[in-house]
């Protein structure tokens, strides 16, 4: 299993990920290339774009990516073309989907909670400014008079 | 004989954690001196024992004693020295032997420089130290033995991962481990808190060094391990959103939280729950840290054992102390109520919106981190979340942060005037902004990132400094006064400025280098000449190298600015022969302006395939970290906080 890891890494890391003869002449598609590229995962490797992977499969999607656009896709043509026959684990970037919405809104969602309650604490600070001493108080200050 | 001694070690060192972990406790709550007083000798002898235990398995890698099967399978006779010593932790058993070692070290500081804490309040936190201990050594001991021997030894051993035979990773993991490992003793500090029930500034002040110092070895531990990901993965990056580094990156920042909390509850007396909240979640995140790494549960680039036994025995620790601490605070965290009070325009407000901003996106990262498993076991559903994704849904936070920093920090206590309290910041608003569209209309075409992020950073420096200049009155009381007093600032004052400013400074390498970098790929023949942005680079020669465990091909590629040689750079290409593995070594040339970066590939056509890349600015993300880490040092170093004058208030 060990070993398996290590190959895993091996095939993905050992630093080929575009090579020159993939590179495409028309700098526009190229950069809209690059840019897809950073989004899809390479499926045999782990957590790595196509773009800096070395394995077989990276290339042939960078190849896919770039003959997509050569006939004309736009940028999420090309995402759905790729996403139709490799399943969505090929995107790094989950879709907004319904399922996904937690994973989405979580963000928000606890900086809305949070906060709410922060504010309401720091109100709440902010006004009961007279209060009595309890009694644990008037025992400490007492204990700290008397040291 | 050396593994048995280290093997009889552990588990005599477990039976005194037993003890540890309950004589203390009893007696602390039955007010048995005695009792509460063994809590420090066994401290002691249990990090001697672990110490021991340590050193004989450093014995049997350095003196490469393959029937020991961990050497066997880890080691090579011919691996350089401080591989051999670093090898010792580069696998499983042996790096949880080294996070147990340093568990017991942290007891032991307390034990030794805490003489002045309250007896009662270190015999809890000494227990409780040592329960998390009894749980990790019966791991080691039941899943994960580092001395097992082997029947057969072999000739000679199947080596470390070559891409673990690196400097900068040789001290990843122990950096990475005092960190993660030091906030178990603020978590120990919090269960002993609400044990006890009371919360206040002296306590605080107790607690602030560790959560300092893990915070400081972590910082360093993160910027270790994401330097190397940039030299030796062969592509120059430095932060992929693995799920390795999120398990890292998420106890750094509920540390920072906490370490700002902290302060609240120092100077103010409030925000005490809360404070020991996060205490508990940090070393939590530490736990799923340790979890996520250790089970592999989540497949990562950080290939580490695989096997469902130990995930599950974490899995178990993790539940119960996660699950005990957080009901233990569910029962006493209103024993801790606070009655200072403060405006909502004040400094607790601006440390309770930096808690939030904190707290939210390390539930961000979480959240994303656990998604596929979540989304696997739950909606039966194979995805991925990715680099991507984080860029979209945490960087928003941390520019919010950055917005809100300067302002936050020179608010003053209790009550303030927005207005008032931050014109003296007008001067470095309106010079980060001018920088920002300076920079704007400067590129053409280029990211919209880089004006926003080069803005931020100057705002948080220029915030600093001039929070600095603030507290000396040097523009009130004249330059040699003002000078006086700067010089007589408390060293958590200078913390502060520089743990911001280095924050700034990793701001702005990040932005450049994500901005302005420059690529080439292209096949080169020898002697080819070629350009990027600016740069003239000659491919020399490509030349056959024997190292002492690995063969390589070293390229020379000269690099030239306006005709003149400003670099050589050697990147390799090599292959270790044990393992089957080859690996890259980028030629690296770094300056303060920029890196020239170049990784050497195959050889193709009559030429080799060469990536080249100018990446601007981007040593200032380490050096960034290494300014951060060195204020934590100068704030632990305060003389208020230290360990050993850690006193009056309550002892008096």
């Amino acid at each position: 299993m060990i070993r398996f890891a290590f190959l895993i890494i091996f095939i993905c890391s050992a630093a080929w990920a575009v090579e020159p003869d993939e590179v495409l002449t028309n700098v526009e598609y190229e950069t809209r290339a690059r840019a897809i590229s950073k989004n899809l995962r390479c499926l045999v490797c782990r957590n790595e774009n196509i773009d800096s992977s070395n394995a077989g499969i990276a290339k042939d999607l960078r190849i896919l990516v770039r003959d997509r656009i050569k006939e004309g896709d736009s940028n999420e043509e090309v995402i759905e073309f790729i996403t139709d026959r490799y399943g969505e684990y090929v995107l790094l970037n989950p879709k907004m989907s319904f399922q996904n919405l937690l994973l989405w809104i979580s963000g928000p969602l606890f900086l809305l909670l949070g906060g709410l309650i922060s504010w309401r604490y720091a109100k709440h600070k902010g006004q009961d400014s007279t209060k009595e001493l309890s009694e644990d108080e008037k025992t400490r200050l007492k204990e700290i008079m008397d040291d | 004989m050396i593994a048995e001694l280290g093997h009889l070690a552990v588990i005599i060192a477990f039976m005194v954690a037993i003890v540890q972990s309950v004589v203390p406790m009893i007696g602390a709550s039955k007010g048995y001196i005695g009792w509460m007083d063994a809590a420090r000798p066994s401290a002691i002898i249990q990090f001697l024992l672990i110490f021991f235990a340590f050193i004989m398995l450093t014995i049997s890698f350095v003196t490469s004693d393959f029937s020991v099967k961990l050497v066997a399978s880890n080691s090579h006779s011919l691996k350089p020295l401080l591989y051999k010593i670093s090898g010792v932790w580069g696998n499983h058993e042996g790096s949880m032997l080294l996070w147990i070692l340093i568990l017991a070290f942290y007891g032991a500081l307390v034990a030794v420089f805490g003489k002045r804490l309250p007896i009662i309040l270190k015999a809890r936190v000494l227990s409780v130290q040592a329960m998390i201990g009894v749980a990790f050594i019966a791991f080691l001991l039941f899943t994960s033995n580092p001395f097992e021997r082997l029947i057969f030894p072999p000739f000679d051993g199947k080596d470390l991962n070559p891409l673990l035979q690196d400097p900068g990773l040789a001290f990843h993991p122990p950096f990475l481990y005092f960190g993660y490992v030091g906030l178990s003793m603020t978590f120990s500090f919090a269960i002993a808190a609400l044990i006890q029930g009371s919360v206040d500034a002296a306590w605080a002040r107790w607690v602030r060094p560790w959560a300092l110092l893990a915070w400081i070895t972590l910082t360093i531990g993160i910027a270790l391990g994401s330097w190397w990901a940039y030299y030796e993965l062969g592509w120059g990056g430095w932060w992929f959103w693995d799920p390795v580094e999120n398990a890292s990156f998420m106890p750094w920042l509920i540390a920072v939280a906490l370490l700002h909390s902290a302060i609240v509850v120092e100077k103010r007396e409030t925000l005490k729950s809360w404070t020991v909240l996060l205490a508990i979640l940090g070393f939590s995140f530490s736990l799923i840290g340790t979890f996520i790494v250790r089970s592999g549960v989540i497949t990562s680039v950080h290939a580490f054992a695989n096997d469902p036994e130990r995930g599950v025995f974490i899995l178990l620790i993790l539940i119960i102390a996660i699950g005990g601490a957080l009901t233990l605070y569910a029962f006493r965290a209103n024993s801790l109520r606070s009655s200072a009070v403060f405006s909502p325009i004040s400094r607790e407000s601006g440390l309770i919106l930096n808690n939030l901003l904190l707290v939210v996106s390390t539930i961000v990262v979480f959240i994303g981190t656990i998604w596929p498993l979540v989304a696997e076991l739950i909606l039966g559903r194979k995805l991925s979340v990715g680099a991507p994704f984080f860029e979209i849904a945490f960087t928003p936070f941390m520019v919010v942060l950055a917005i809100f920093l300067p302002l936050g920090a020179i608010l003053p206590w209790k009550r303030a005037q927005i207005l008032r309290a931050g014109s003296p910041l007008i001067g470095a608003l309106s010079l980060s902004v001018a920088i920002g569209l300076l920079i704007w209309s400067l590129q053409t075409g280029g990211r919209i990132l880089a004006p926003i992020g080069l803005a931020l950073s100057a705002w948080v420096i220029l915030g600093s400094l001039t929070d600095l200049l603030m507290r000396c009155r040097m523009i009130d009381i004249g330059f040699s006064a003002g000078l006086r007093r700067l010089i007589n600032l408390t060293r958590a004052d200078w913390g502060k400025t520089f743990a911001h400013i280095g924050l700034g400074l990793t701001i702005f390498g990040i932005s450049a280098i994500t901005a302005w970098e420059t690529e080439d790929i292209r096949v080169a023949k020898i002697g080819e000449e070629f350009e990027v942005s600016g740069y003239t680079f000659i491919f020399e020669d490509v030349s056959k190298i024997n190292g002492k465990n690995y063969t390589s091909d070293m390229g020379t590629i000269n690099a030239f600015k306006n005709n003149k040689l400003v670099a050589i750079l050697k990147p390799e290409k090599r292959f270790y022969p044990v393992q089957r593995m080859p690996t890259t070594e980028a030629g690296i040339n770094s300056s303060l302006k920029r890196d020239l970066y170049i990784a050497l590939g195959d050889f193709q056509d009559n030429g080799w395939t060469i990536r080249t890349y100018v990446k601007p600015y981007a040593v200032w993300i380490w050096i960034g970290c290494l300014i951060m880490a060195f204020g934590g040092l100068l704030s632990m170093t305060d003389r208020r906080l230290r360990f050993a004058s850690t006193i009056r208030l309550k002892q008096k």
